[in-house]
């Protein structure tokens, strides 16, 4: 299984999903009307390393994290 | 170098002992930056969430940065609630010359606002509200839609 968190702001408890790919996360949550509007401004950490592309391949036990716009100061 | 607190930063305190933890360093520049939340829009003050791990990792590249040019960097942050006039963020970089301090603290706290996993919200009216419109896509955001 794999953990996908939702960080600040994104009010969605975690989900533990049966994926193997970054690809069936983004089909899942594109069907998740709580997740509108979050998909394209969000950064993707696998692991707490960020990632850039959505050909990543996940493992059992990985985690992922979504991460929405950021502003500290 | 990066001390994460709860509330508001203690400023006078912070600065005080960065100065004395680099004394006698050999530094010949220590430039802090202290980011103080202003009266605006009504607010009562901003609120703070971090994402420990990713902040940790993007710190020690920016360290390891700083190492290259013969600097070091010190940071601290606030967690949680931060009212009006108080201060949640000091930023300051220490080099043995001015040029590289006052180059660096810029580059730093840009990079900083860009992709630091901090989100701020404002507190209103007894609410804490996301402050979406001020903030930043991280660098990469948008691959799963």
């Amino acid at each position: 299984m794999v953990r996908v968190e939702f960080l600040g702001p994104i009010q969605k408890e975690p989900l533990e999903l049966d994926i193997t790919n970054l690809n069936e996360l983004a089909e899942i949550l594109k069907k998740d009307e709580t997740m509108q509007g979050w998909l394209e401004n969000s950064a993707v950490a696998v692991n707490d390393t960020l990632v850039s592309s959505r050909d990543f391949a996940l493992k059992d036990g990985d985690r992922v994290a979504l991460l929405p716009p950021v502003c500290g100061g | 170098m990066l001390y994460l607190y709860d509330g508001a930063l203690d400023v006078p305190r912070i600065l005080k002992e960065w100065y004395e933890q680099e004394a006698s360093s050999n530094y010949g520049a220590y430039i802090p930056f202290v980011g103080t939340v202003r009266s605006e829009d009504g607010i009562d003050g901003l609120s703070f969430d971090i994402y420990e791990p990713i902040l940790n990792s993007w710190f020690d590249a920016w360290q390891q940065k700083a190492k290259e040019r013969g600097a070091i960097i010190k940071m601290a942050h606030s967690r949680g609630d931060v009212m009006l006039h108080e201060s949640s963020y000091i930023a300051a970089v220490f080099s043995p010359k001015r040029r590289v301090a006052l180059e660096f603290i810029d580059e730093f706290v840009e990079d900083f606002k860009a992709s630091a996993p901090i989100w701020k919200y404002d507190l209103k009216d007894a609410k804490r509200i996301y402050a979406l419109d001020r903030s930043t896509a991280i660098k990469g955001s948008g691959i799963l839609k």
